[in-house]
């Protein structure tokens, strides 16, 4: 039997008296990309944090490639290395220009020498379209071309999986699709991938499987086609009908 | 009037010397002790960020003069230092509560996204405060921190009081000398003011220089 890549038992976590999280049990495998789909507020964010510890979660256990990330003995800045994360808000770091947003990483978290450094981070850049924009900084970069490069600074450390939460979601529309044809073709490619979005075009070309998530559990989960054409419960049907109303038109 | 550039000038520029290395000293103490204690300000325990916080208030509430005697006392009691030393010493503590505030709003002001940017990626907390958020930090802290400087090179006045002989002590040994305390007073008044002018034309040439582009 082939083992998950990433394994999620029983997840709890709460913030104070909110139980934001009630339980989540999840088993992904090699090469999948799963969709989470789900209110705001519902805990969607919480869980993909759960999954590389940047949230710990006050009860369950994760495993990503084998090794329990929630054992207390783990070297986590070990495990998170090879598990690509990328945030609603890119988060690329403002100081450094494109190239060197790549490479510090593999230079100060994998002790790669600066040439390998500077070598590898171009051609994550090509692979992202954006080898001509090395030099320039953040602050020069429109809001796709910066989450693009938030791509490329996680698919240098040769992530085993990749973690988006809402990587679209606070883009200008226009600026959404060179974002997701990157996403497509990663996928494509035959990554890992743990996508929260409402991007539904996208998770209609390329999930395996859609998760529909409220008040912190699983409400639902299934193929794209029975998610949409037939889903089980009438909480999923109409949230998948409200999608384009609450997240744009572009979604579909 | 040949007598202000043949001897007042001279006179007194001997002692800009000490001037300068009291504010460098202080500036550069100074720095060092806020910029840890910021750091357990912002990333250190409950504890630690309470006492630094009571303690950097009290400093700041207090006049400088009275806090460079009580250090100087302070100091003197438990070892053995110079004047210029001890004052040098005394005054760093003082700035360094400034520096401290200067420093923790900067560390701040980088936002929680940079920190667990550079997490994701598999940097420890102390790479990730070395490599990521000290450098933004830094950078955003100059213009604050460059009006602290301006106030150590006038603070380095204080040191007179422990008979340390930077300008200001003598310009006061010339007015006694010739009994012309406006000349002398005034030409100190001139050093003050060329020194905080070119330490501020200097920090914000640095800060352009490294200002981030776009
Ligand atoms: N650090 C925190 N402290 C306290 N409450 C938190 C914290 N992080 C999240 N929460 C709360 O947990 C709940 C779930 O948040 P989460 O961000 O996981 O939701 P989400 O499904 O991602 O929503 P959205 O679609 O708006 O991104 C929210 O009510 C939020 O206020
Ligand atoms: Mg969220």
């Amino acid at each position: 039997m082939v083992e998950p890549i990433i394994r999620l038992d029983n997840i709890h976590k709460s913030y104070g008296k909110d139980d934001i999280l009630k339980g989540i049990s999840l088993e992904i495998m090699e090469g999948e990309v799963v969709v989470i789909i789900g209110p705001s507020g519902t805990g969607k964010s919480t869980l993909l944090r759960c999954i590389n510890q940047l949230t710990v979660p006050n009860s369950g256990r994760v495993w990503v490639d084998g090794v329990e990330l929630t054992d207390p003995k783990v070297d986590i800045n070990k495990a998170r290395r090879h598990i690509g994360f990328v945030f609603q808000d890119v988060n690329l770091f403002n100081h450094l220009n494109a190239l060197n947003n790549i490479s510090i990483g593999l230079k100060l978290v994998l002790g790669m020498p600066a040439p390998n450094a500077k070598e590898k981070a171009l051609l994550e850049l090509k692979r992202v379209g954006l080898e001509q924009k090395a030099d320039l900084y953040p602050g020069q970069l429109s809001g796709g071309q910066k989450q693009r490069v938030a791509i490329a600074r996680a698919l240098a450390m040769d992530p085993r999986v990749m973690l988006f939460d809402e990587p679209t979601s606070a883009l200008d529309p226009e600026l959404i699709g060179e974002v997701l044809e990157v996403m497509k073709k990663l996928a494509r490619e035959g990554m890992t991938m743990v996508c929260v979005t409402h991007e539904m075009g996208f998770a209609r070309e390329v999930a395996s499987r859609i998760i529909f998530m409220e008040h912190g559990v699983v409400v639902e989960e299934g193929s794209p086609e029975q998610m949409f054409a037939n889903p089980q419960f009438n909480r999923t049907r109409e949230f998948l009908g409200k999608i384009s109303e609450l997240y744009g038109k572009h979604t579909e | 009037m040949t007598e202000i550039f043949s001897g007042l000038i001279p006179y007194i520029l001997t002692g800009l010397q000490v001037t300068l290395e009291v504010t460098v000293l202080a500036l550069g103490m100074g720095f060092l002790i806020g910029l840890a204690l910021a750091l357990l300000r912002v990333y250190g325990g409950k504890a630690s960020s309470s006492i630094i916080a009571v303690v950097t208030m009290v400093i700041r509430a207090l006049p400088h003069i009275l806090l460079l005697l009580l250090a100087y006392f302070a100091i003197a009691a438990v070892v053995n230092l110079t004047p210029f030393w001890a004052g040098s010493l005394s005054l760093a503590i003082i700035s360094s509560a400034y520096q401290c505030e200067i420093l923790r709003g900067a560390l701040l002001s980088v936002g929680a996204g940079q920190m667990m940017a550079a997490r994701t990626l598999g940097m420890t907390r102390l790479q990730a405060i070395r490599h990521i958020i000290l450098p933004q930090a830094l950078r955003q802290a100059i213009p604050a921190w460059s009006n602290e400087a301006a106030i150590v090179v006038k603070d380095s006045s204080l040191v007179y009081v422990l008979g340390v002989p930077e300008i200001l002590r003598k310009a006061q040994y010339y007015s006694a000398r010739t009994y012309q305390p406006f000349t002398a007073f005034i030409a100190v008044a001139v050093v003050y003011f060329l020194l905080t002018f070119l330490t501020n034309r200097g920090l914000s040439a640095l800060e352009r220089k490294l200002r981030t582009p776009g």
